[in-house]
């Protein structure tokens, strides 16, 4: 048994050696260390290439007035502060603004995703002479730029009416522009920033459901709702996170509407794109005598922005520290892909 | 009986109506009446007053007036069309191979999707047009370059200069190197299509790729005959999304809003935009067109 056991031990030693001193192997191994290298340069030049801005953006905004024309400052400021931070802070009047952005964020989010979800199911689901017709109308939406119905669209919210009645009763349609409610009625209504992206999505991933869960439903005497909130919602949950994930971003980010329908920067992207003349408009307008001349100053006023951009995607950051797992994860599962 | 009654089945086909029900609303009041008087505004002259607006009918005099005396529509539109036509190969075979590297195993990989998926979230609408035009970052930048990033600008003209001496097109060339100054604008606009990718290539089943390899096939050879013809719809829709996404944030979209909410010129506006559309469908259709009689369904 012993004597077995070494020489096998002892044949396979001399396998091994062998393969080593031959060349086929070394190949192999030089191929797929070369390859990992390559690898890894790719992927870190990419990265870095993306983060550059960021730690630009980190390293601008802790900067101060003298490392500003200092030319020995290029990356690490010699004076860390905070100033920057906090004149933003004010300027932009920043808790409320955040405040806003996550409510109307994450309303729209949820309604969207009602909306979606209920007319992916519907998609999937109804067939009758002209459902691809319809289902048609939903890439239709996706394909049309936002700006050609952009007119009719800010006038329709401008002098909003449901048919006259509003008319009838208070003397004159409600002026909707500057609040949240044509982003709260598209989002109801599944007409948001780029809803026929999500209704298409989980037209997807229902259609992959077989029937025969339902029909199983049925017969268990369950009704044509209660089927769907009970048996086919809870198995949407990784393409409803997904759509959430998606929606809540987008909407944040989304400049296009947000400039359309608020006059008034009250939302972190469209603070954004005034955030230069806000922060002016508070120097000099305020006590700080002494800083108001840094507004004739560009290179002040970027660093500024580079502050308040930076401020404006940190809870987005934050987030997504939090929720990236899923984000990988949910649209590998959520059915996008079939 | 005249009407025969519905079978559960054929009952339950229309209770998913109800379903479609507020999204079919949305798309009749926010999107197909105000598509139609859109196009209805762009052949009048629009006048906002106190209690709404006027509408005067002009007929295509909107249209001409963009086409032939507008100062920089067509130049514009035209530049939108060029960038869409040269970026969209270069993201898509961009975020292809990225989505091949990163479904790979390797040591830090969830940590290298996290970084490539950051341009999802940041690099859309508002965040990217601040970015252009900053003064500070482009001091740092130039600073960066002179103190040793400049390496690159002399590598990239060696290269060029190697490749010209070498026989390659001249065309192709610029725009190989043009890719790579260009590789952050590139990168931050593929963040959606390495995600969409990278599912795809989750969904390859990997008996595949046994029984390639059990037939003696090389990585190489298992990449073309496999991975490419199952993510090639993939491919399909990453183009569109590719083109579509591009529309958001280009020039022309800037202008066509400008027009309407700093000039006030509605008609104007609306002309633009249906002509912008109806480029953009062209562009959309030919490109389908062509890829979809390319494309590999397994069913």
């Amino acid at each position: 048994m012993k004597t077995e056991n070494a020489m096998q031990q002892r044949q396979a030693r001399e396998e091994r050696m062998h393969r080593i001193a031959s060349t086929a192997y070394w190949v192999e191994f030089a191929k797929k260390w070369l390859w990992v290298v390559v690898r890894f340069v790719l992927i870190f030049g990419i990265s870095f290439v993306i983060i550059y801005p960021i730690l630009l953006k980190l390293s601008i905004a802790f900067k101060s007035m003298d490392d500003l024309y200092d030319s020995t400052v290029i990356w690490v400021p010699k004076a860390f502060t905070l100033d920057n931070f906090k004149l933003v802070f004010k300027a932009m009047n920043y808790p409320r603004v955040l405040l806003n952005t996550l409510f109307l964020s994450s309303a729209v989010m949820l309604l969207q995703t009602i909306t979606c979800v209920l007319a992916g199911y519907g998609f999937a689901r109804v067939k009758f002479k002209g459902s691809g017709l319809l289902f048609g109308a939903v890439i239709f939406t996706i394909l049309v730029p936002a700006n050609t119905i952009m007119i009719p669209l800010y006038l329709n919210f401008k002098n909003f009416d449901l048919f006259g009645v509003i008319e009838l009763i208070s003397g004159k349609p409600f002026n909707l522009i500057n609040s949240y409610w044509p982003f709260i009625i598209s989002a109801i209504l599944g007409m948001g920033v780029k809803t026929g992206l999500y209704v298409y999505i989980f037209r997807q991933f229902f259609k992959g459901i077989p029937r025969e869960i339902e029909e199983a439903a049925y017969v268990d005497g369950a009704g044509y709702f209660s089927t769907f909130s009970r048996v086919i919602l809870p198995n949407a949950i990784p393409s409803m996170v997904t759509v959430m994930l998606f929606s809540f971003v987008w909407q944040w980010n989304d400049s296009f509407f947000t400039n359309m329908y608020l006059n008034e920067p009250k939302i972190m992207s469209s603070m954004m794109a005034s955030s230069g003349y806000a922060i002016a408009t508070y120097l000099s307008g305020g006590e700080q005598a002494a800083t108001a001349s840094y507004v004739q100053d560009p290179f002040f006023m970027s660093m500024m922005m580079n502050t308040s951009v930076l401020m404006a995607i940190l809870p987005l950051i934050i987030l997504y520290v939090f929720v990236q797992r899923h984000f990988v994860e949910s649209v590998e599962r959520s059915g996008l892909v079939g | 009986m005249r009407f025969k009654k519905l079978s559960l089945e054929q009952k339950n086909r229309y209770y998913g109506l109800y379903f479609i029900l507020p999204w079919f609303v949305g798309f009749l009041f926010l999107f197909m009446i105000p598509l139609l008087s859109s196009f209805r505004y762009s052949l009048s002259n629009l006048q906002v007053t106190n209690e709404g607006f006027s509408l005067k009918f002009i007929g295509l005099s909107n249209y001409r007036e963009a086409l032939l005396s507008h100062e920089s529509y067509v130049r514009i539109l035209t530049e939108s069309v060029m960038n869409i036509a040269v970026n969209t190969p270069l993201i898509i075979i961009f975020s292809l191979f990225f989505a091949v590297l990163l479904n790979q195993k390797f040591r830090g990989r969830v940590l290298a999707r996290a970084i490539f998926f950051l341009p999802v979230i940041l690099a859309s609408g508002i965040i990217a047009s601040i970015e252009n035009g900053d003064l500070m970052q482009s001091v740092v930048r130039s600073a960066n370059d002179s103190t040793g990033g400049g390496l690159s600008v002399m590598k990239n003209l060696e290269l060029t200069v190697m490749l010209v001496e070498s026989g390659v097109n001249i065309t192709f060339v610029e725009y190989l190197t043009g890719a790579v100054s260009r590789i952050y604008e590139i990168v931050s606009h593929s963040g959606v299509q390495i995600l969409i990718f990278l599912a795809g290539l989750q969904s390859i089943s990997p008996s595949l790729y046994e029984a390639a390899k059990i037939e003696g096939s090389t990585g190489y050879e298992a990449f073309w005959k496999i991975t490419f013809p199952m993510i090639s719809p993939l491919i399909l829709t990453n183009l569109v999304y590719t083109i579509i996404d591009s529309f958001i944030s280009d020039d022309t979209s800037r202008l066509v809003v400008d027009t309407a909410f700093k000039s006030f010129d509605f008609g104007l506006s609306a002309a633009m935009a249906w002509m912008y559309f109806a480029v953009i469908a062209l562009v959309l259709w030919i490109t389908t067109s062509i890829v979809s009689r390319k494309v590999f369904y397994q069913d």
